[in-house]
This record gives structure tokens, sequence and C-alpha cells, in this order.
């Protein structure tokens, strides 16, 4: 695409799908700008006019809003500390050469193809439930008392539920980084003295560090946003209410539009602050 | 110190036995090439001396001592890749100081270990860079520089040229032969390239699948190649081998003659034929000759620059006492 005509006819050809994916962006934010400035109750009176930061105020003041926001941190950063010391270890586990080895990768991935909802309904019931669980049977063999893992540790439970569904992806990434590695330089660090725990500190991990960069990133993204497996696991009670949640309450549940608007607006902005963040911190691996 | 003796090694991997049971000692300050065709085991030869591959059966030993069990680390000895196997996140001075680091050497004679290298190969300037800010040359002298900076007992060497383009190669060979004149310490070199074996080695060691063709000094395998495949190897461009009558004529399966042992004249020689291809250097040309009756191809080597072209017709004549003979299994005969 060199000259001025093929760059224009270029330009040309993308632009239908460009307007859309931009538009199809800009539509709901635009509309969420909107209703955030307004009064909008659909049951008692639909729309009440303008109000203007009254609902951001009311959000963030409402006694719900700072546990919404470190139950939300806590979730993301306990999902990634899980999924990336795991799925570094499972890599490493997997890039040995064994017998079938082809049936376990796949094996390995499964977890990510069972849809959120699902997973979280057969962990609720099959592992979690303290009657019936495969959880309390295993206490109860070793004659303890079987958990509540929902209510008692709920947002464990939680943390435990995403991990498990994004562990397969972290493992896949790294595997993929893990194969690259040059086997020569383990070799080289071999012969210069590094035991097998330097060599993975001194070489496997570096080497990964751009692999984590992008799962650290790309697992943010999805993870600010989890809902399925709090709808269908606590409903949001025991400290489970995410931002996300309670955006989803004071929409649907409240019945006010315009309070959940201004939630949303502000979900976007932490997300940005972490985006930020994670760039800052991580992005200069993405450089080198 | 540094003296490495093989006996009886051997190596298998599965039912394919890559080296049969060998014995070579390499004495202490020695130069020794391990050459031969690709597949040929030299490298595996090379990584059962590191240590990183395990001896299918025999013993080795470093010094004296029996070093066939010691982890790699152990053993004193230093690799230099082909693929130069640098740390691509750490500085060359890291990179450099990763094996002394290891050892638990302190601080400053590391410092003062990694300023001698540098200035030693050139690297003082590039201290702070990256691998991958450098060139293929300078990577290679970083390997190096942390082979040297361990004080190992011996090189090894593997294929370290092979990723250089010509030129490069050319200058980095006197490199290594100058760093083994300075530190005159032992230096296992493999390689495929018998031009670097010959302009190297102290000895050099022709491997064929696994078995060890021939060991001797370059000039040795030159002039007394011990059967046709080292005559074939060694030396380039490669000797021509003759079969037939008048190998006949000389109580021989085949005879060798080396491309430089032949004369060329207008008339008058021992064989004629015609030029299929003149190839001009300045310094010699050769000569690829058809048509002689003794085989697929003559090559011939005229010092300086002799004028026929292709299609010309030459005589030859092969210095008579530089004829080398070989028998129905290609053993030399005296």
């Amino acid at each position: 695409m060199a000259t001025q005509h093929s760059r224009s006819a270029a330009r040309l050809m993308m632009a239908p799908a460009v307007i859309l994916l931009l538009g199809w962006m800009l539509v709901p934010l635009t509309m969420t700008l909107f209703f955030s400035f307004k009064k909008y109750l659909p049951m008692r009176g639909g729309d009440l006019g303008w109000v203007g930061f009254d609902n951001y105020i009311r959000f963030v003041t409402s006694s719900a809003f700072w546990p919404s926001v470190t139950a939300t941190l806590v979730i993301v950063l306990g999902v990634l500390f899980i999924t990336v010391v795991f799925g570094v270890l499972l890599a490493i586990l997997l890039d040995q050469p064994m017998w079938g080895q082809g049936i376990v990768r796949i094996l390995v991935i499964a977890p990510f193809f069972v849809m959120p909802t699902v997973s979280a309904l057969v962990w609720k019931n099959m592992f979690m439930d303290p009657v019936n669980g495969l959880f309390a049977h295993l206490w109860q063999a070793f004659g303890l008392t079987p958990v509540e893992w929902l209510s008692q540790a709920s947002l464990g439970s939680i943390v435990m539920i995403v991990s498990w569904q994004w562990l397969p992806f972290a493992t896949l990434i790294l595997l993929t980084a893990i194969q690259s590695l040059d086997s020569e330089q383990l070799e080289a660090a071999e012969m210069d003295g590094a035991p097998a725990l330097s060599r993975f500190g001194f070489i496997t991990l570096p080497h990964l560090s751009r692999a984590i960069t992008i799962v650290v990133l790309i697992q943010t993204i999805f993870l600010l946003s989890i809902f399925a497996e709090i709808f269908v696991t606590t409903q949001g009670s025991f400290g489970t209410r995410t931002l996300t949640y309670l955006i989803y309450q004071r929409v649907l549940e409240s019945q006010n539009i315009g309070l959940g608007s201004a939630g949303g607006i502000y979900a976007v902005i932490l997300a940005n602050i972490m985006a930020v963040f994670l760039m800052r911190i991580v992005g200069k691996n993405l450089d080198a | 110190m540094g003296q490495i003796i093989l006996e009886k090694v051997s190596k298998t991997f599965g039912d394919v036995e890559v080296i049969p049971p060998l014995d070579l000692t390499i004495e202490d300050g020695e130069f020794t090439v391990f050459v031969g065709p690709s597949g040929c085991g030299k490298s595996t030869l090379l990584r059962l001396i590191a240590g990183l591959e395990d001896m299918t059966s025999g013993t080795l030993k470093i010094d004296g001592v029996d070093a066939t069990h010691v982890p790699p680390a152990k053993r004193g000895l230093a690799m230099v890749f082909q693929s130069y196997a640098l740390y691509p996140h750490m500085s060359v001075r890291k990179n450099i100081a990763f094996p002394m680091r290891m050892a638990g050497v302190d601080k400053a004679e590391q410092d003062r270990r990694i300023e001698q290298a540098a200035a030693a190969l050139n690297l003082t300037d590039y201290l702070e860079r990256r691998p991958g800010q450098l060139s293929g040359g300078q990577r290679q002298r970083v390997a190096i520089g942390r082979a040297i900076v361990r004080e190992p007992e011996a090189f090894l060497f593997d294929e370290p040229l092979s990723n250089l383009d010509a030129a490069l190669r050319v200058g980095m060979r006197l490199e290594i032969s100058e760093l083994h004149k300075r530190l005159e310490t032992t230096m296992i070199y493999v390689t495929h390239d018998q031009v670097e074996a010959m302009t190297m080695a102290d000895k050099i060691v022709v491997l064929r699948a696994g078995f060890i063709e021939q060991v001797g000094s370059p000039l040795e395998l030159y002039h007394k190649p011990r059967n046709s495949f080292v005559a074939g190897f060694i030396g380039s461009p490669k000797m021509n081998l003759i079969e037939g009558p008048e190998a006949a004529k000389h109580d021989a399966h085949s005879i060798g003659i080396r491309p430089e042992h032949i004369d060329v004249t207008d008339s008058g020689g021992q064989w004629q034929g015609k030029v299929a291809v003149a190839e001009h250097l300045g310094s010699d040309t050769f000569f690829h000759v058809h048509g002689t009756g003794l085989g697929e191809t003559l090559t011939v080597r005229a010092t300086g620059e002799v004028g026929y072209k292709h299609g010309d017709i030459i005589h030859l004549t092969p210095r008579a006492d530089q004829i080398h003979r070989f028998d129905a299994s290609g053993l030399r005969m005296e």
C-alpha cells in the first residue's frame, strides 16, 4: 500500500468496520453518560429530569460503595496471583516430555470451555454444598465440621471458582512461552554452575515476564467485570458484592437507571486507573 | 591443568548407537578440534565431556580424577554454544558475571575479572548493553568472555563460528587462536569446517558416524591421511580419488592426488582433459577438468593467474611423490 491511491482505497474499505466498531463503543458509553445525569426510575415515574452530579455523589456516599471496590480488587488480585503462580508451575510441568502429553494438555485447557454460569453452579452444588458437596464429605471423612464455603469464606470461594476458570488460559499462554525458551540458555546456565532453582529464577522467569504481562493485562480486563459467578452463588451477599454487581443491583433491583449509570462511569474510571497502573508496572516488559 | 581422558566412552539414544566405545586423550593445554560431516557425533561427544549428556558406558577423567558422574557445573569446564546462549534480559556485564555470581566470587574480584576479560575481548564499551543490541561477532565475544572469567580447566566450543558471516569468521578464528596462545588452556573445538580445523588445531580428531577415523596434527592429516575418508575430508579443494586402471598402475585399489599436486601444461602431460569450469581467484586458479578418462571430474589448482578457459584442452601431470595409495577397504598403503 505504497501509493496515494492505494492508501485512500484502503481507508475507504476499512471505514465501515471502523465506524461500526466506534459506534458500538460510543453509543452505549454516551447513553450511560446521558442517564447518569438524570433521575430515571422506570417503575416509579420514569424520567424525572436532570439532577446534575447527584447520582455520582449518592453512588460513592452509599455505604455499599467502598466495600464493593475492595471486593473487586480482592477478587482481581487474588485470581491474578493464583493463576500466574500456578500457571507458571503447570506450564513447567506440562513442558516436560511425558506419555499422553497431548491428551493431558487438552484436559488442562478444558475448564476454559465451560461457561462461567455452569462452572459456578457445579462448584456451588457439587463441591461447596455444606451437606452434599464433595468438600463436605472430605471434611467429614476427617471428622471435621464441613465449612459453609459460600457464607463463611465467600470471597475466597469466588476467587477459587474464578481461578479455576482462568488457570487454563494462563497455563496455555505461559506454556507456549516456555516452549520458546532456548534450551542452550538453560544448558549454559547449568554449565555456569546455576542449580535448578537459580536457573528458574534467572533464566526461565525473566523469559516468561512478557507472557506474564500479557496474562495479567488480559485477565484484569475480564476479571473486573465478572458477574455470573457471583450471580449464581452468593447473589452479592457475604461481602462478595463487586462494583459490577453493585451496579446491577442499582439498575435492576432498585430500578434506578440514573444511579446505576453513574456507577458504570465509576467502573470505567476504575478500569482506566488499573490499566494505567498496569501499563506503568508491567508495560515496560512489552517494549523490550 | 586440563588433561581430559576418555576411556571406552559410548553413547546410545534408544536403539541408535551414536558413539561406539572410543578412547581419546586430550593433553593439557592442547587445542583439539573435533571435525567431521554433520551427524558424525562430534557435538554429542563434546556434550558428553561437558556433562550435558550422560554416557552410556565408559569413564571420563579430568586431570586424572574420574568425572564420569560429576555434574556439569563441577567439572570446571566452560562451554561456548553455537547460539551463544547469552541471557537476553541481562546486560553484557551481568552475563559475564553470571558464572562468578553462581560460584559466590566476591564483588571486587568479579569486577576485576570482568574488566580484564572485556579489555581482552574489546567489549569495554558494550558492558552495559543487552545482548540484543550487539552484532553477531560481539555476542560471540561476550560468550567467550563468560567462559574466560570462570578460569576453567578447559574450554569447550560447539561450532561457535557457524552463525557468523565469512569475513567475521576469519577474524574470530584468529582471535580464538590468539586467546589459546595467551591462556594456554586446553580447548576442545567442534566444527564441520575443515579450514577451521586445519588453521586452529594442535590436534585434529576426524570423526565419522561416531568412529574416530584419525587423530593427528593438521599436517600429519594432510600428508598422511590414514584412509580415503580423511583424505577426502581434509584439504580444500578436495583430493581427487581415482580408481580403476590408473590406480592399478600403482598397485592400489584407488589413488588420491590433491589438486595442488597436479601440474598444468599445454602439452606433453601424463593425462589430458577439457576444462569445464575455470575459477579465477587471482592468487590461484582452479580448473574442473572433464574427459580425462579417470573419473567424473578432476580438480586442479594452478598458482597465480593461468589463462585457460572453458573448453580448452589442458595436459596434467601428477607429482609422483605426492600420490596417496589406498587399498580396497580405503586404508592407506605405504
